[in-house]
């Protein structure tokens, strides 16, 4: 077990150095953005000593180098500052309106919150549907059920979201109301009607991820069943479905693991047309409206988030897959 | 009649191959009584293995039974459902598979492999068959019987798997058991104790079996009768002794005629010659690990010295010392009285060149998207400078020197040829760089005896022709026979033995010599029990290595 303890500290320290590379690259990416805050908020009128004047009392006007070095040391800290949108109200307002400033902590904690509780609920219907749907597939494979559903997901994960959204919308809230068709949700509602707002999302979602799922679950079961230890199961008169359940899938469960995280990570960091058409308050649509008026310090703070997602992710993954081997679980 | 248990009558099947159906088994009959056991034998191609799935009624992906019917006990396995056939298997016919070590799952251990046969076809419940497994488990003199069960696969050794998977098959006490090979992937002295120990429980339990080998020795021990094959046609049927002593069919006796190939002794070494290889105190290490302890043997021109030694001796690990690939950690190579630097990247072409090496598995050693003429091309391009013209004129000559028409060759890809054939290439790649010196990594285990002895006699012309020198890295003691002039015996990365092969043949031996050479199968169905009544059961394999 200290082998895979060494692992995972080894890919934890890799990981933080990816991140350091990332944030690297999203400081001089979200620079190289044209436009800049104090135009934006300016608009046409603005004048060349206002512009100035707002960048140098939001620090704007430093050279990159000092500005990355104090925004690495504040990421380290947790601390990402203070959103520009209410920097800028501040100024305006005086010092009685500071007492209603949210750092961009605040602002992005709710917003992850309603995120992952999206997130969870759309992986919670779409991962067991898509391994079951993969086993079944898998073993009647060729069959009519197996090209229907492979048609059938592969339609789902083609069309545009949007798309999908609306016919859900269109069927599920407008002809027959069983779900809202706003997902408006907010700290106080209880735990069953979070569920009832957030079902069409939720579906939404897991018509855009079962097909990857279900397939990979699907090919790394068929690939298994050439095998001289299925063979052998199948040899000691064992039902087809125990053969793939108990022999198949244990040896398959690396790369079905791989792209259940891949996926997960999509349902945290690309949900944005979803929440858009729900309305729904996640962290997709905040990191949107905050590139469209360049709210620096969020976009930034949202884009580490985002890789440290995929990086914390892709390191499950990886640890999972690892042990589901025995060879490595238990050593000679 | 109520003794039959097994009646296949004109069993035809066939295999699908670029949309067709091309026969694979041609209408074989075969009669099994119960507790009788029948040989299979016959080489690659000859249709064994599929007739003793299909004696289950079962046939891999891609082959089907046309015609003919498979009786047991009553139940006709070509016409039942699917699920009355799964009713059948594991409970009262059972299967013990080629390589034990791929046939077990590596998700699960053993012992619960074991019981699930028993517990899904209601025989017993877990642990009942738990228990019993243990029971088998020491039937079969696997060590620590109790624990070695609850084991993965990958925990336990090869020899020990193939017990393991023997008792599995045992499990539901089933009427009968196909032995597919099971015995060919082990080492000779392991090969012994696995063959003792089932040829044991199967008497025990008076179960049928299906044996198939194609080892004429191996089969002598174990079946009552033999059948022979060749291409999905029976050659003839007999029982054991009338089959080994009077076969009546050319073709049996070609393949019992194989083991006698044996090329004349050369002259000896001239003493003071330089050698044209010296391996000097080799000791080298995978990691920290020392593999290799102080190995050092001499090859001189125009000879060849046989490497022998079981899986795990360091055989391939002094081979890959000397081409340079792993440097040794203390120790070096001489070539022509000169040192080589350890490290082939720091080898010069020329010293390259003079070494070559042909591989166990020529399909893989074969790239399978270059042309014949290409994968010999490339070095006699790379070391002779030759292009154009010049280079297929070369690799024409080469060809003919292994026996294959060039003009019928040159064009075709690896794909297109039979293992004998590739092997041939592999050779032919060997000699493109005009070498003094072969490395034969076991370049016969993966043929058939016929084919095996004419890529030894090709190997042995060449060397009369070119005078090279080979090391015949292989594990069969029959192939040392053939074909080498000196033996190098190792174990356990250490040289235990060494010397002229006709004083390595004759006593007295170094103990684990002799242990090697008395545990080569030989053609007398009284082998085995002479040698176990000789040695006494705890004193084979395992057990007897480890002792040593």
């Amino acid at each position: 077990m200290s082998g895979l303890l060494r692992i995972i500290v080894q890919r934890l320290l890799l990981g933080l150095v990816t991140l350091f590379v990332v944030s690297i690259i999203i400081f001089v990416a979200v620079n190289a953005l044209p436009g800049d805050f104090a135009r934006e908020i300016l608009g046409q009128g603005a004048t060349e000593e206002s512009v100035a004047a707002i960048q140098k009392q939001l620090g704007l006007d430093r050279d990159p180098l000092t500005r990355y070095l104090d925004w690495l040391s504040g990421a380290i800290r947790f601390d990402f500052g203070i959103p520009l949108s209410q920097a800028m109200f501040a100024g305006n307002f005086g010092s009685t309106a500071i007492v209603d400033v949210k750092t961009v902590v605040q602002q992005i904690e709710p917003r992850l919150y309603n995120t992952l509780f999206l997130a969870g609920l759309s992986a919670a219907i779409a991962i067991p549907l898509a391994v079951t749907l993969g086993v079944l597939t898998a073993l009647y494979r060729n069959s009519a059920f197996d090209k229907i559903m492979n048609v059938s997901t592969l339609s789902a994960i083609s069309s545009p979201e949007f798309f999908l959204a609306y016919i859900l919308i269109l069927f599920l809230a407008v002809l027959n109301p069983i779900f809202p068709s706003l997902s408006n949700i907010n700290p106080d509602l209880s735990w069953g009607e979070l569920v009832e707002r957030s079902m069409l999302p939720a579906l939404t979602l897991t018509l855009a991820v079962t097909a990857q799922m279900m397939r990979m679950t699907r090919a790394a079961i068929i690939n298994l069943l050439a095998s001289p230890y299925i063979e052998m199961a199948r040899l000691k008169g064992l039902s087809p479905m125990r053969v793939i359940i108990k022999h198949a899938l244990p040896n398959a469960l690396a790369p079905i693991i791989t792209v259940i995280a891949l996926n997960l990570a999509f349902l945290i960091t690309g949900v944005v047309v979803v929440e858009t058409v729900f309305v729904y308050p996640g962290i997709g649509q905040l990191f949107v409206d905050s590139v469209k008026i360049r709210d620096i310090p969020v976009v930034q703070a949202c884009c580490l988030l985002f890789a440290a997602v995929y990086i914390l992710l892709n390191l499950t993954a990886d640890i999972l897959s690892i042990v589901s081997n025995p060879r490595l679980r238990h050593p000679k | 009649m109520s003794d039959q248990l097994l009646k296949i009558r004109g069993l035809k099947i066939e295999g699908r191959s670029d949309e067709t159906w091309n026969p694979i088994i041609n209408g074989v009959d075969l009669d099994l009584n119960k507790g009788e056991v029948i040989g299979l034998i016959g080489e690659s191609g000859a249709g064994k293995s599929t007739i003793g799935l299909a004696s289950m009624g079962f046939t891999r992906d891609g082959v089907r039974i046309s015609e003919g019917s498979v009786v047991f006990d009553g139940v006709d396995l070509v016409t039942a459902s699917a699920a009355d056939k799964r009713a059948l298997l594991g409970s009262r016919i059972a299967y013990v598979a080629q390589s034990a070590a791929a046939s077990f799952n590596p998700a699960h251990k053993l012992i619960d492999q074991h019981t699930e046969g028993p517990t899904q076809h209601n025989v017993s419940s877990r642990s009942e068959s738990q228990s019993d497994g243990i029971e088998l488990y020491r039937r079969l003199r696997l060590p620590n019987p109790e624990e070695i069960g609850f084991r993965y696969p990958h925990q336990v050794s090869g020899g020990q798997l193939q017990r393991a998977m023997t008792a599995m098959a045992m499990a539901c006490r089933p009427d009968l058991i196909i032995f597919d090979e099971p015995t060919t992937a082990l080492d000779v002295t392991t090969q012994i104790e696995v063959l003792a120990s089932i040829r044991d429980i199967v008497e025990q339990f008076d179960t049928a079996a299906i044996y198939i080998t194609h080892d004429l020795a191996v089969v002598a021990q174990m079946a009552d009768k033999i059948k022979v094959l060749l291409k999905g046609d029976e050659v003839e049927e007999a029982d054991t002794r009338t089959m080994l002593s009077a076969p009546t069919q050319e073709y049996t006796k070609s393949l019992w005629a194989v083991r006698s190939f044996e090329r004349p002794a050369k002259p000896a070494v001239i003493s003071g010659s330089t050698p044209v290889v010296s391996v000097k105190n080799v000791t080298a290490a995978y990691g920290t690990v020392d593999v290799l302890h102080d190995v050092s043997f001499d090859i001189h021109e125009g000879r060849t010295v046989a490497v022998v030694g079981e899986s795990g001796s360091g055989k391939s690990t002094t081979a890959r010392c000397i081409t340079g690939l792993l440097p040794p950690r203390i120790g070096h190579v001489e070539f022509d009285g000169q040192q080589l630097p350890l490290d082939y990247r720091k080898r010069d072409k020329m010293q390259l060149r003079q070494a070559q090496m042909i591989y166990q598995m020529a399909d893989t050693a074969l790239n399978p998207r270059k042309t014949i003429g290409e994968t010999i091309g490339r070095p006699v391009e790379f070391y002779l400078g030759l292009k154009g013209r010049e280079k297929r004129k070369k690799v024409g000559a080469l060809l003919e020197e292994i026996e294959l028409e060039p003009t019928q060759y040159y064009d075709r890809l690896p794909s297109e040829l039979s293992g004998g054939q590739k092997q041939r290439i592999g050779i032919a790649r060997a000699l493109a760089a005009e070498p003094k010196f072969i490395i034969c990594d076991e370049v016969t285990s993966a043929l058939d005896q016929l084919v095996a002895e004419g890529i030894l006699k090709l190997l042995a012309k060449l060397q009369d022709q070119l005078g090279l020198s080979y090391m015949f890295i292989t594990h069969d003691l029959a192939t040392v026979k053939a074909i080498s002039d000196e033996v190098v015996v190792m174990k356990d990365g250490v040289v235990v033995e060494q010397g002229e092969k006709a004083d390595m043949f004759q006593p007295p031996h170094h103990p684990y010599t002799d242990l090697l050479l008395s545990s080569v199968p030989e053609m007398d169905p009284d082998w085995l029990d002479n040698l176990l009544e000789a040695r006494g059961v705890d004193n084979i394999g395992d057990a007897a290595v480890d002792k040593m």
